[in-house]
């Protein structure tokens, strides 16, 4: 079986993110640039499938700058066994629909079994990757898993939904979210970290994947322009403190009169 | 202001046998449609309940609505051949649905078959010359960005608690979606099993007022004082990361980047040392107290009465003193 998990760089959390108020883009040189959590995540999850079920190959996929190919060798050292880099200076500034598009392309070509992504990024966090994904590749999906079970031929979990808990089943092939539910990813080890250098990493371009895009509908030219536009980008002034007192036993009663002051409570 | 807005709103999903509701965000998204058209609604679930929710989405304002049949079992793509159906009989200026599993899942699915721009996570709707745009806090708030559709219907997903606008409601006037079934393969929900006991007190989401619960409170028992709190001040109960992952709480309580945003006017953190994570889903509250024993805790640098001291001796005295204040 082969099981494709779908990782994304993205600008650290524990940076001060910086937005391009020009472009609307994100400048990527501002932060560091790490794996989103995430989709570590859901690497772990696979890896751990792989390593009980054995037979299973584990693919870790991304479409992301060219100079964030060290967070793909970070997922080979976890455990995945390849990876695919989808690099092309074309791509800067894709939007929704065309970064689905040429992630679909990318795994049609690869064929998986099972793709597994992150439920929402915390860049872009439009959580809506995985539907776009199984809308151009005819695949059912099941999002935002909380639990999941891979067997030979299905996939199964359980997600939080209005109200409740929902069992969720579909038959391979298929592509699956989890959230941040499934378990902590590992640290990778020394030895995973050597092994990675050996391990193979396929860079692809937009004209190596033209075919695909025709495939699926959306032809390499047609995949160019984006469809929503940016029309103003502004930064908040940063928030500042107040007022900080040390209790010395009329705290409370401090702050039930600065509630009352302010018609909070 | 006559150019239809059309709103998805689905059945929740509901027990065996149970008659289900319009899924949360109805109201919501009615009222964003209304502040920039006139609000269609698209009405999808069971059969049996069509007749039922296109009246309440009547009395939430929508001034036409469009019902659809489909097999709740089968997730997203018949939503989806629904919307597509109703996108193409309405031919609306802009598409909204709330930011939910179903609601993402379904606007996702459309804007690539229609090769549709789409605006996730929106905060709000406006309208300027050009026509519809939809404004986005990102990166926990730290800018606001708009977007607008260059061509087509602008498909826009807009989060929960983020629109106070109703819209007045109107007589309905419902009529049946033919919707032509792509076939496509979908996943299957194969039981459901709602919540133990929907709780009283207001939804995070849309809260006034929060009072969140950290680490600091050390156990799940113990997390009760900040339910306490919450219930003195009529405020919804919310987390940080790590009070969830100790097990204090359930996930649909988490504040931050990976959790909920929330932006009340009032935010209150309880043992929380308010890391960037938690601070990107709570910055943009209007008030923010905070009560760490921990002068250095990064949650002070952004509130606006910030206590350095012992919660366990604090909010019991808070509690009281809102009490007695009540009379
Ligand atoms: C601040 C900001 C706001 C944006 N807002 C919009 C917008 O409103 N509309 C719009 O059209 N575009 C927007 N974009 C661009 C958009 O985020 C990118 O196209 C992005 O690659 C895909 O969206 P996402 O990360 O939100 O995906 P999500 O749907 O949140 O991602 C879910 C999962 O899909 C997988 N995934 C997503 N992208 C990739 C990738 N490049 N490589 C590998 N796996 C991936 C991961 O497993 C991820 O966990 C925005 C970008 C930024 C930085
Ligand atoms: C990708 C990513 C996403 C994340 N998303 C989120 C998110 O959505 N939400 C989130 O919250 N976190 C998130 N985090 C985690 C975040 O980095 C922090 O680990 C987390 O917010 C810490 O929670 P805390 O403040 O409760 O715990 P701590 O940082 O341990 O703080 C506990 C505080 O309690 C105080 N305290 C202890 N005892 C007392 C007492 N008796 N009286 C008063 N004060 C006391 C301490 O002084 C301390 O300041 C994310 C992290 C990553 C990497």
């Amino acid at each position: 079986m082969k099981i494709v998990v779908l990782v994304k760089p993205v600008p650290d959390t524990f940076g001060d993110r910086v937005l391009s108020l020009e472009t609307g883009l994100a400048d990527r040189a501002a932060s560091e640039t790490v794996l989103d959590e995430i989709t570590e995540r859901a690497l772990e999850t696979v890896i751990r499938h792989a390593e009980a079920s054995g037979d299973v190959e584990v693919v870790a996929m991304t479409m992301a700058p060219a100079e964030s190919q060290s967070t793909l060798r970070k997922a080979l050292a976890m455990g995945a066994a390849a990876a695919v880099h989808i690099a092309d200076e074309r791509l800067a500034g894709a939007d929704l629909v065309r970064t689905a598009q040429v992630l679909a392309a990318a795994l049609r070509r690869a064929g998986a079994d099972l793709v597994v992504t992150g439920n929402g990024s915390t860049d872009g966090s439009g959580g809506v990757m995985p539907s776009m994904l199984a809308e151009l590749l005819e695949l059912p999906a099941a999002t935002r898993l909380e639990t999941i079970e891979i067997t030979a031929d299905a996939v199964r979990g359980t997600r939080e939904t209005d109200g409740g808990t929902q069992a969720v089943t579909a038959p391979l092939p298929a592509i699956v979210s989890i959230t941040e539910r499934m378990p902590d990813p590992r640290f990778p080890a020394l030895k995973g970290i050597m092994g990675a250098k050996k391990k193979p990493l396929e860079v692809l371009s937009l004209d190596d994947l033209a075919g695909e895009l025709e495939g699926i509908g959306a032809p390499l030219e047609e995949t160019e322009e984006p469809r929503s536009i940016m029309l103003a980008a502004a930064q908040r002034p940063p928030r500042e403190a107040g007022e900080i007192i040390t209790d010395d036993g009329t705290a409370a009663e401090r702050i039930a009169a600065f509630l009352a002051d302010r018609r909070l409570a | 202001m006559t150019q239809p807005i059309l709103t998805l709103l689905l059945a929740a999903p509901a027990a065996e046998g149970a008659e289900p509701r319009l899924a949360d965000g109805a109201a919501e998204v009615l009222g964003a449609a209304a502040l920039v058209g006139a609000p269609v609604a698209l009405v999808v679930g069971p059969e049996s309940a069509l007749p039922a929710l296109a009246e309440t989405a009547a009395s939430l304002g929508a001034t036409e609505v469009l019902t659809a049949s489909v097999d709740t079992a089968q997730l997203g793509a018949p939503v989806a051949d629904a919307l597509a159906a109703a996108i193409a009989e309405v031919a609306p200026e802009a598409v909204l649905m709330p930011h939910s599993i179903e609601g993402a899942d379904a606007a996702g699915r459309v804007a690539v078959r229609l090769r549709a721009p789409l605006s996730v996570d929106a905060v709000a709707v406006e309208r300027d010359e050009e026509g519809v745009l939809a404004k986005h806090s990102v990166y926990g708030g730290a800018y606001d960005v708009s977007s607008a559709a260059s061509a087509g219907p602008l498909i826009a997903t807009l989060r929960l608690g983020s629109v106070d606008h109703r819209a007045e409601a109107v007589a309905p006037a419902v009529r049946a979606l033919e919707v032509a079934s792509t076939g496509r393969p979908a996943a299957v929900a194969e039981s459901f099993e709602p919540a133990a006991q929907a709780s009283e007190r207001p939804d995070l989401r849309s809260a006034k007022k929060i009072v969140s619960g950290g680490r600091g409170l050390g156990s799940k028992e113990q997390f009760a004082l900040v339910e306490q709190l919450a219930d003195a001040l009529g405020a919804a109960v919310g987390a940080s990361r790590a009070a969830v992952d100790a097990g204090y709480v359930d996930q649909s309580l988490q504040v931050g980047q990976t959790g909920t945003s929330v932006a009340p006017e009032l935010y209150l953190a309880v043992g929380i040392s308010g890391a960037i994570q938690h601070r990107a889903g709570m910055q943009t509250a209007k008030t923010i107290i905070a009560i760490d024993k921990d002068a250095n805790a990064p949650i002070f640098e952004i509130a606006d009465l910030g206590v350095v001291g012992d919660l366990f001796t604090i909010v019991p005295q808070l509690v009281a003193a809102l009490e007695a204040r009540k009379g």
